[in-house]
């Protein structure tokens, strides 16, 4: 029983990181119809910017919100000199932009910081944080930190004149226009959180999975999953997906062990993680292709 | 006294074709204009033309300023309100949020909760349905509530195009009177585009017919109404 909590508590802390990168593709998806493959290696480079100036003698709480407005305004950048002139180009161009950008940011985070893998500090103190045998001081914090973030972002969406105007800017661009919204820069400023919520989930996974330039590459896929499994165009969905794919791997593979616990028959196991999650999202996109808790989309005519 | 929109000479092109020849209007400060023609005369595009949808050449003068070649928000910050061709609504938006994001440009948040009021006075429908998502309303309703986020942004220019397309009659007799009472209200200049022809004549006091994208005939609406050709080509009688 304690193992299976112990199991469930980690796969929300995984969770909540699926849910912040899943979070920024779906930002960007919904006012570009682009994944941004790119995602998870910006979120990387973030991380170590914050692991430079912890080193440089910050402490992590400085850093990390100096990290994440770095990012905010990378993000805004990137949209307004690489993808703004290309906002007619073909998908495939487009795609092939993000992967660039997505070797660029790779190669450069190990020339500059070398591809040696670092261990990454955690800021939550083993006294006070977490509750003994059910979940440990970072994966509380993790949980916390990112239903935080989520909660501002939603905040900010819902109840702001500027969250508005970017939700009208990503349903309707033209129409926003004509109400004399600046969509271009709405654009901009999406990426911008985009940037900034990844840089979060990078910071705060960094402790678990240690700092190197690939450690994104299966995160971004269980993040795709999860985007996914909520419904692409639905960034709550996408939330809750991917805390629904965090703890479906990890009760995937403890199940699997307490089978082989039990007969002795190795089915699946925590090698097989990533392969749940390519799971989920190949059946998703052929049973629900709008996924849970997208909407399909009726164009009256 | 000087007109509110002065339009000389304008052309206008999707890609290679152009679908404006040489288009030109005055729109008098406080009077309803209608811009009638067939389907594909130009009458769209002299709208999308204004706004800086399309490509254009030519002079375009609001209040005095020269706004051709800016950014459609740009202009539309200057109080010049689309409703387009289809609504234009947001559809996954509450009717609430619909209204409130055109207010989002304006400088004067204090009265926009008073113009809301204002507002829901014209159609009182809408505030029924505020929280409901923009999507589900009614053709009618959506029409309604385009015109209704039009007058958020307090314009001083009002472009129509086509408000009764798809509408059952009685709903655009409704939102006819409306349109009287925006603009005798409101001191709005209106400028509309409409099919029917008949209802057009009778609300605007001037009236152009654009033919394959050039204006061929102006006058006053009574005018207008009264000449053969377009008795023959537009009313139908």
């Amino acid at each position: 029983m304690e193992q299976f909590i112990q199991q469930l508590a980690s796969g929300l802390a995984n969770g909540a990181i699926y849910a912040c990168v899943a979070l920024a593709l779906v930002m960007i998806y919904v006012s570009t119809d682009h994944i941004n493959f790119a995602q998870g290696e910006m979120a990387m480079f973030s991380t170590y910017i914050s692991w430079q100036l912890m080193t440089w003698g910050l402490s992590f709480w400085v850093a990390f919100i100096a990290a994440v407005a770095f990012s905010f305004v990378l993000g805004v950048i990137i949209e307004r000199a690489i993808l703004r002139p290309l906002h007619n180009a073909p998908v495939l161009s487009i795609i092939v932009v993000f992967i660039g950008l997505l070797a660029i940011c790779n190669s450069m985070a190990g020339a500059i910081w070398s591809y040696l893998i670092k261990e990454f500090p955690s800021p939550f103190p083993k006294s006070s944080f977490g509750i003994a045998g059910v979940i440990g001081p970072h994966q509380l914090g993790v949980v916390v930190v990112t239903l935080i973030v989520l909660g501002l972002l939603f905040v900010f969406f819902r109840y702001t004149p500027l969250g508005l105007a970017m939700r009208a800017a990503a349903q309707n661009p033209q129409m926003a226009r004509l109400v004399g919204v600046r969509v271009d820069w709405m654009l901009a400023l999406g990426w911008g959180l985009a940037a900034s919520v990844g840089a979060v989930a990078g910071i705060m996974v960094a402790h678990i999975v240690y700092l190197d330039p690939n450690m994104m590459g299966g995160i971004l896929l269980y993040a795709f999953a999860s985007a996914l499994v909520g419904g692409i165009s639905n960034p709550g969905g996408a939330v809750l997906g991917g805390f629904i794919v965090g703890v479906l791997e990890n009760m995937v593979a403890f199940a699997g062990n307490q089978i082989e616990k039990a007969t002795g028959i190795y089915i699946i196991g925590n090698g097989e993680k990533l392969t749940v999650a390519l799971i989920i999202v190949i059946t998703v996109l052929t049973v629900k292709p709008a996924g849970l808790f997208g909407r399909v989309v009726v164009k009256r005519v | 006294m000087a007109a509110l929109l002065e339009v000389k000479g304008l052309k206008a092109f999707y890609g290679q074709t152009q679908s404006l020849y040489d288009v030109g209007f005055d729109i008098p400060n406080g009077g309803i204009t209608t811009l009638l023609g067939a389907n594909g005369a130009g009458k769209t595009t002299t709208l999308r033309a204004i706004c800086n949808m399309v490509r254009t050449e030519g002079a375009i003068r609001f209040d005095g300023k020269d706004i051709a070649g800016r950014a459609t928000e740009e202009i539309v910050r200057l109080r010049v309100a689309h409703v387009p061709e289809g609504r234009g609504t947001f559809t996954t938006l509450t009717v609430d949020e619909n209204l409130r994001v055109a207010a989002y440009t304006r400088r004067d948040k204090a009265a926009v909760q008073a113009d809301l009021e204002r507002v829901f006075g014209y159609f009182p429908r809408l505030k029924e349905r505020l929280q409901q998502q923009a999507g589900t309303l009614s053709g009618g309703e959506q029409q309604m509530l385009a015109i209704a986020r039009a007058l958020m942004l307090k314009p001083r220019l009002m472009l129509l195009d086509e408000p009764s397309f798809g509408l059952a009659p009685l709903i655009v007799v409704e939102i006819f009177r409306i349109l009287r009472r925006i603009n005798e209200d409101e001191k709005v200049s209106i400028l509309l585009v409409e099919q029917n022809a008949a209802l057009a004549l009778d609300l605007a006091t001037h009236a152009y017919v654009l033919e394959t994208g050039r204006v061929v005939m102006s006058g006053p609406s009574a005018v207008i109404k009264d000449d053969e050709n377009v008795r023959k080509s537009y009313l139908g009688y």
